[in-house]
């Protein structure tokens, strides 16, 4: 082989492909400077910009936390049950356009050229997919979620189904059935079909592969935008690309700082204070930093598939010591009630559960949109060399059972439990009769043999997920303020893998966190209708693919 | 004594490898070798190239201009990384083997704090290589 080396070692020929023709060069705009002993390569001014209004936002926070909570705290369910049906209808057209790609002509477009090969196996693939969009999701609600359901007294049953509890407590039987049934089916509306359309969308959006566009967000729009992405239309968007996606990984880590310290108090006892949060939102960042120091391959590869080992084996010792067979029919059960329930769940008009509707679909779905930058650029960057359809039935529809599976064993282990115990079941008196969901999870596996092991691999796979998320975040961010190249020099990664812990710190400590948080889920709004835009902009994108090929 | 020779070139910044590159051509000259450009780059779009395909073809158009300025036999050699940042070091020891270079000659920055931490790429190869490497600072 030796004897011609010409180009062996790139996946060639790259076969035919609708390449864009600009005149833009990535990194036309970036400054390469040299600060101190570290070489820089960002974009101007889209790293400055995102970096100065972050820091104006923490100030903000800190300095008036008063009027920031009174704001967003304002501003975030005004939105989700103003603009409800906009949220729900726009889902909706996000699962049906995937579901089209699907079966049309247009599935079997390539990413990365007619006869590009994926950079990623299935198993390796995957992981990544889960580690980065949902992983700390499933951990938090996979319990709290089905459970709170099952009994919620507050009023916002799903499609306003009975509740199982009478006023003392005591469970109605004949409405058992009933509720369970519609816990399972509401819970996976949130995690199926819906969420993964969403990350699909914006990962298809940007095929840049193809298109020979910088891989940023802004690149989705060329289609539209045309030229103007290169100017200020695209420093805005990107802008905000990295904004949302640094405070949504900040204020989660905070967040989920304080939720895995509850629970190491619950389990250890050990003392729930910000001295704690501080120190282990410190450690996750730590390893995240080792993570993006070994790369892509090497890091944030391997912690994903490392973390999904354990999660499927937590999946699988609920399972069996809860009965293989009987949650195995919950999962054939959740699966029926998901395709039966599916379309009244997610219709926006004429329904009468806002508690739900309104209180946890629109939020989830402003939630999902606000972090679709993120987690979309992520997966589009490891999905290099898979059809259209390959990839939409890998990002959404085995993702969907994967998720409706995790909800019928954790949430249908919980939910068994209320029923069989409602006297005494853990998950009754911390979610149900009084609202401690970061402790949901492990109030489930109280009831199962192995308690002090399974409670620490819970811990310990909630920390993991953070670190999988904000090492994928950190390489977005990065790649997004190199103004697409993703050879920057490693010091940039390092330093927004640190910000992001300080950003949540400081906010940990002076208070912020949750007007932040709300703050980015807002965003989800004039995302949603960037997201509708790109449904387009795919469209078009595909359709001038296919007639190059 | 040495046959082929490898030289690792960066094709967006070919201006600071002047030192490198004439330094590879006489030691091709004097020794008879030919001289294999290695080139390193993301499947992603980036300043140099749209597509794997187009950074091939400019890495082999910069080898052939080479051979005809510097009067040496020279080939191309292009790799893809999923993240060259840091899978360098490793992508280009790969490339040592792919090559069948019997000598590495690369450009390096003047060591400094930084190095400590992160090692330049001319350092590690050295160090981990199993062909001679010259390292041109």
């Amino acid at each position: 082989m030796a004897e011609t080396p010409d180009t062996q070692g790139i996946p060639q020929p790259e076969g035919a492909s609708d390449l864009i023709e600009t005149d833009y060069e990535i990194g036309q705009d970036n400054i390469e400077t040299q600060i101190g002993p570290f070489g820089l390569d960002i974009h101007n001014p889209v790293f400055l910009i995102s970096g100065l209004s972050v820091v104006a936002f923490v100030v903000y926070a800190l300095l008036a936390p008063e009027q920031a909570g009174t704001f967003f705290g304002w501003l975030r369910p005004t939105l989700t049950s103003t603009f409800d049906w906009f949220f729900l209808m726009a889902a909706n057209v996000f699962v049906l356009f995937c579901l089209l790609l699907i079966v049309t002509p247009m599935g079997s477009v390539r990413l990365g050229g007619a006869e590009a090969t994926p950079d990623y196996g299935y198993p390796g693939w995957f992981a990544m997919l889960f580690a980065a969009g949902m992983g700390i999701g499933l951990m938090f609600f996979g319990v709290l979620e089905p459970a709170y359901y099952f009994g919620t007294p507050w009023g916002d049953e799903p499609l306003g189904v009975v509740r199982p509890f009478d006023e003392n407590g005591a469970l109605i039987a004949e409405n058992v059935e009933e509720a369970r049934r519609m816990a399972l089916a509401a819970t996976s509306y949130h995690w199926a079909l819906h969420p993964w359309a969403i990350y699909a969308v914006v990962a298809l959006a940007l095929f840049s592969y193809n298109k020979g566009l910088p891989l940023s967000i802004r690149s989705a729009f060329y289609p539209i935008l045309g030229d103007r992405v290169w100017g200020w239309w695209g420093h805005l968007i990107d802008t905000l690309a990295v904004f949302a996606t640094l405070f949504g990984l900040a204020t989660s880590l905070g967040v989920g700082a304080q939720q895995a310290n509850a629970g190491l108090n619950y389990i250890y006892g050990l003392p729930n204070n910000i001295t704690v949060q501080v120190i282990l939102i410190v450690a996750i960042t730590a390893v995240a930093l080792v993570s993006v120091l070994r790369g892509l391959d090497g890091g944030v590869k391997v912690l994903s598939e490392i973390n999904m080992v354990i999660a499927a084996l937590l999946l699988v010792f609920v399972l069996f010591t809860a009965g293989a067979g009987a949650i195995l029919t919950e999962f054939v059960a959740g699966l029926g009630a998901y395709a039966r329930e599916v379309i009244p769940l997610s219709n926006p008009f004429g329904r009468e559960d806002d508690g739900y509707r309104e209180g946890w679909t629109a939020f989830y779905w402003a939630w999902w949109i606000s972090w679709s930058p993120f987690v979309g650029m992520f997966i589009a960057r490891v999905s290099r060399g898979r059809t259209v359809r390959e990839f939409i039935i890998c990002v959404l529809i085995i993702p969907s059972f994967v998720c409706v599976l995790w909800m019928a064993v954790f949430g249908g282990t919980a939910i068994n439990d209320m029923i069989a115990n409602p006297e005494t079941s853990l998950v009754k008196a911390n979610v149900i009769d009084a609202y401690k969901p970061e402790l949901s999870l492990f109030a489930m596996l109280e009831s199962l043999p192995l308690t002090a092991i399974t409670s620490t691999i819970g811990i310990i796979l909630v920390i993991v997920f953070f670190v999988t998320s904000s090492d994928s975040g950190s390489l977005v961010i990065d790649t997004i303020t190199a103004g697409g190249k993703v050879d920057a020099p490693v010091p940039q990664r390092v330093f927004w893998c640190t910000f992001e812990g300080l950003v949540a710190i400081a906010l940990l400590i002076g208070g912020g966190l949750t007007s932040l948080q709300a703050m980015v889920i807002s965003t989800g709004l004039p995302f949603t209708i960037v997201l509708l835009l790109m449904c387009w902009a795919i469209w078009k994108g595909l359709v001038a693919e296919r007639q190059h090929s | 004594m040495f046959k082929r020779i490898m030289v690792p070139v960066d094709l967006a910044h070919a201006d600071r490898l002047e030192r490198a590159l004439t330094c590879a051509a006489d030691l091709a000259k004097h020794y008879g070798a030919d001289v294999v450009y290695v080139g390193v780059a993301a499947a992603t779009p980036s300043s140099i190239a749209h597509t794997p395909a187009e950074f091939a073809g400019k890495l082999a158009a910069f080898a052939d201009a080479q051979a005809a300025a510097r009067g040496i036999p020279a080939v191309a050699h292009a790799v893809t990384s999923h993240d060259p940042s840091v899978d360098l070091d490793p992508t280009l020891l790969k490339a040592v083997d792919e090559t069948g270079a019997d000598l590495v000659v690369m450009a390096s920055h003047i060591p400094n704090l930084t190095d400590y931490v992160w090692p330049s790429n001319g350092g590690t190869v050295a160090a981990h290589a199993k062909v001679s490497v010259l390292v041109v600072r």
